[in-house]
């Protein structure tokens, strides 16, 4: 089964104690952005390089891996990368969330609770959180180092002034242990509640920009704010109609070009699993997987030309 | 108030073979409280030099300036700022000002310096812009669009907006008209009632007999390998 | 009479012996002065003078080799990076003469006022909004303008702009590197009227660089020469205007044209 032309894990044993190290030091110092020597991976950046290269470092034979994309378990993202290990390093892969040991996600964190033990890997496009309004890489060094964070409200009141409250809706801000400010990477912010006391271990890997960054288990995650304009994790004010779930993250789905649209959770495994136990949302008739949704949104991000 | 004691100045022309030119020694004059001294003597004798030295405008070589109990000829810059702020006035025949601002705000601006609420600044410089007949319609434009004579004027409201104890006067009625005149002798003799000490320059003899006790002729400063 | 109190004697800045070499080039050399709270000093002299290595030295863009700079009594040199870093939030503040370099041009007006206010700390979207607004009017900038980004303002309006980023958390000592440089003379009066207005209801102590003489004279009451990075002469604005007793100000105040 695994082809034997590759070393465990794709990466030579060095480069994954390399990276290993950079692991150890970003759990050590949580929110910190360590660098480290990227890799050339066999896929493009933006495909997960960093997440891929972390998997590599985490993964033990006895491993098994789920990977997901904006939560579904059978986009082309996640089907390559799962692939990708099965055949580099053979490990055990499964769709469900509380079976896996590993976790490589891009854009969510899965809706069942993790538990200790687990490891969740994020694929990171800008680990930098003040990239955007302070560009030079050594200032924004020296603002992490001396705990500048202002520049971060002003992003937030940016927000508020132009569309009257915090528009940011995904890749929101937060600070690690009361400390650090960390890009939680482009996950909505319905699941920024999730980052913090959290009891699985979470490895952020950005490839392109050679930096790894941790929360370890139950660390405090603080997404940040205005006394007046307090958080608020938001989804769409629907339930899943594929299982009804109310409290899940959901999907818009255009169905036709008249406009009509469905909502399903985006977490497909979640929704798959709620469908199985009976329950039903308003289009939740038995044929209808969530398996063939989730190909009609691969589809449908295709069309759109959305990657990370 | 103003005491002068063997004052001396000389100007050093770096830029010209480094000639030194000496253009006063032995200055010795006094001005009392609610006194008023006029300087005389011809042009170039040193009238003018003599009052900006008194300012802190020019260095002096030598010699002691007293303005109350500080020698203004040591002294260090903050005093001399706060010197002018508070205790001595200067009525020069130039106005220089910040261009675009209004004129009611140049005469209120030697109060509001001192901390005075500005609604009590500017009903003090209106009284005297109206006492000068400046017209109420160019209170809100700038001075330095104004003819001579009113600029004059402006430049005599604000000398007199705050009640300096001693005042410095160049000229102050050198380009005005008769009714004016009258408004600025009228000022001059005020301030020396409510106990200011007055030096100044008067060309106009009349103005002179009207408002000096005392005239000092400063020829007798010039240096003797000038004269 | 006034005169008999004494004049406050605690230089809010004081600096001895500042040096700045760039290799075996002199930037500044051997600089002292002392600054008294609400006071303006302009450091004048031509390009190269040094004026401008000696406000970065003072400001801590630049590191000096030699010198003391204390300020309220403290040893700016000696403080750590982050003690300088706050102060240069809040009780400092830079003028830069390109308001491209002390605005943050991506963010709205609001979004610059309001950054050194949530830099210490501010919470609160209200309030900080509310004092941004404050400050624009004080700098003569209409309310409307507010959700603005500083690209569509004038240059005029930039500069003014960056003075209200500035002075919103009510510093103390102000540094400012030819404010008026790149402006229209019209522009010119109006910016330098505010900073006097400012200057005065705030009790700033101002350091300014300038080439211009016109400017120190309506805005300084001390002035500091320059030359070859030595400092050549000091004192009164005025009486180094009107009586210069150096040779290079001599040369430079009979320099300026005339209008």
């Amino acid at each position: 089964m695994t082809d034997q032309a590759y070393n465990f894990a794709y990466l030579d044993e060095q480069t994954k104690r390399m990276i290993r190290r950079a692991i150890l030091k970003g759990v050590a110092v949580p929110g910190y952005q360590v660098p480290f020597a990227s890799r050339e991976m066999p896929m493009p950046y933006g495909w997960g390089t960093g997440g891929v290269q972390v998997t590599a470092a985490c993964l033990v034979p006895e491993d098994r891996l789920k990977v997901i994309d904006q939560g579904a378990d059978d986009t082309t993202n996640a089907v390559s990368i799962r692939k990708f290990f099965q055949r580099t390093a053979g490990v055990e892969v499964t769709e469900a969330t509380a079976e896996a040991t590993v976790i490589q996600t891009r854009h969510r964190i899965p809706e069942t609770a993790l538990s200790e033990g687990q490891i969740l890997v994020y694929q990171v496009p800008i680990p930098e959180p003040l990239r955007f309004l302070e560009p030079r890489e050594t200032e924004t060094r020296k603002m992490h180092e001396l705990e500048e964070y202002g520049l971060m409200h002003v992003k937030l009141y940016e927000d508020i002034a132009r569309h009257g409250e915090i528009a940011t809706s995904y890749a929101y801000p937060v600070k690690v242990e009361g400390r650090y400010v960390m890009d939680p990477s482009p996950i909505p912010k319905f699941d920024n509640p999730k980052l913090g006391g959290n009891a699985a271990i979470q490895l952020f890997g950005a490839g392109r920009e050679q930096r790894i960054y941790a929360v370890p288990p139950y660390t405090q995650v603080v997404s940040l704010d205005f006394d007046d304009h307090p958080f608020v994790a938001s989804k769409a004010p629907h339930d899943c109609d594929l299982c009804g779930a109310s409290e899940s993250y959901l999907d818009e789905v255009i169905t036709d070009d008249q406009g009509s649209r469905m909502y399903v959770c985006s977490d497909t495994d979640f929704c798959a699993t709620r469908q199985e136990a009976g329950h039903h949302g308003r289009l939740g008739v038995p044929q209808f997987s969530s398996k063939k949704i989730a190909k009609s949104l691969e589809g449908f991000c295709a069309a759109e030309g959305v990657t990370e | 108030m103003i005491r002068i004691e063997n004052l001396s100045k000389t100007f050093t022309m770096h830029n010209q073979g480094g000639a030194i030119i000496p253009v006063m020694a032995g200055g010795a004059l006094q001005v009392a409280p609610g006194e008023c001294v006029g300087l005389i003597g011809q042009s170039g004798a040193g009238k003018s030099t003599l009052m900006r030295m008194v300012y802190g405008n020019y260095l002096a070589a030598s010699g002691r300036i007293m303005i109350g109990d500080l020698d203004v000829a040591q002294a260090a810059p903050r005093q001399i700022i706060r010197l002018r702020r508070e205790t001595l006035g200067y009525v020069s025949q130039f106005l220089r000002v910040v261009p675009r601002v209004p004129t009611i705000e140049v005469v209120a601006e030697p109060l509001l310096q001192l901390g005075v609420e500005p609604a009590a600044a500017r009903a003090r410089a209106a009284a005297l812009l109206a006492q000068l007949n400046i017209p109420e319609r160019l209170w809100s434009l700038s001075p330095t669009t104004f003819s001579g004579g009113e600029q004059q004027r402006v430049n005599i409201a604000r000398g007199f907006a705050h009640r300096y104890p001693a005042l410095l006067l160049d000229e102050p009625t050198a380009s005005l008209d008769a009714v004016n005149r009258a408004v600025v002798l009228d000022l001059i003799l005020e301030a020396k009632a409510r106990g200011a000490a007055i030096l100044g320059i008067f060309h106009d003899e009349a103005a002179r007999a009207t408002v000096c006790d005392r005239l000092i002729d400063v020829t007798g400063f010039m240096p003797k390998a000038a004269a | 009479m006034t005169f008999h109190q004494p004049v406050q004697d605690t230089p809010l800045l004081r600096v001895t012996g500042l040096t700045k070499h760039y290799g075996a080039r002199i930037g500044c050399a051997d600089v002292s002065f002392d600054l008294y709270p609400g006071e303006v000093l302009g450091i004048v002299g031509e390009s190269g003078s040094g004026k401008s290595t000696l406000l970065a030295s003072l400001a801590g863009h630049l590191r000096p080799e030699f010198g003391r700079i204390a300020y309220d009594g403290r040893d700016v040199l000696a403080m750590s990076e982050t003690e300088r870093r706050r102060l240069s939030r809040t009780d400092w503040a830079y003028v830069h003469q390109n308001p491209r370099d002390g605005l943050r041009m991506g963010v709205s007006a609001g979004g610059n006022v309001g950054e050194r206010l949530m830099a210490i700390g501010g919470r609160h979207y209200g309030d900080i909004r509310a004092k941004a607004t404050d400050w624009l009017g004080r700098v003569e900038i209409a309310a409307d303008r507010i959700d603005d980004r500083p690209s569509a303002f004038s240059g005029g309006m930039q500069q003014r702009l960056q003075i209200a980023r500035n002075l919103v958390t009510a510093p103390r000592l102000v540094f400012m590197d030819e404010p008026t440089g790149g402006l229209d003379v019209s522009v010119q009066a109006r910016l330098l009227d505010l900073l006097r207005g400012l200057v005065r209801d705030l009790g700033l102590s101002v350091i300014i660089v300038t080439h211009d003489l016109a400017v120190v004279r309506l805005l300084a009451d001390r002035l500091m020469v320059m030359k070859s990075g030595h400092v050549v002469e000091q004192g009164l604005t005025d009486q180094v205007l009107d009586d210069p007793q150096h040779a290079y100000t001599q040369l430079l105040v009979s320099s300026v044209l005339q209008v």
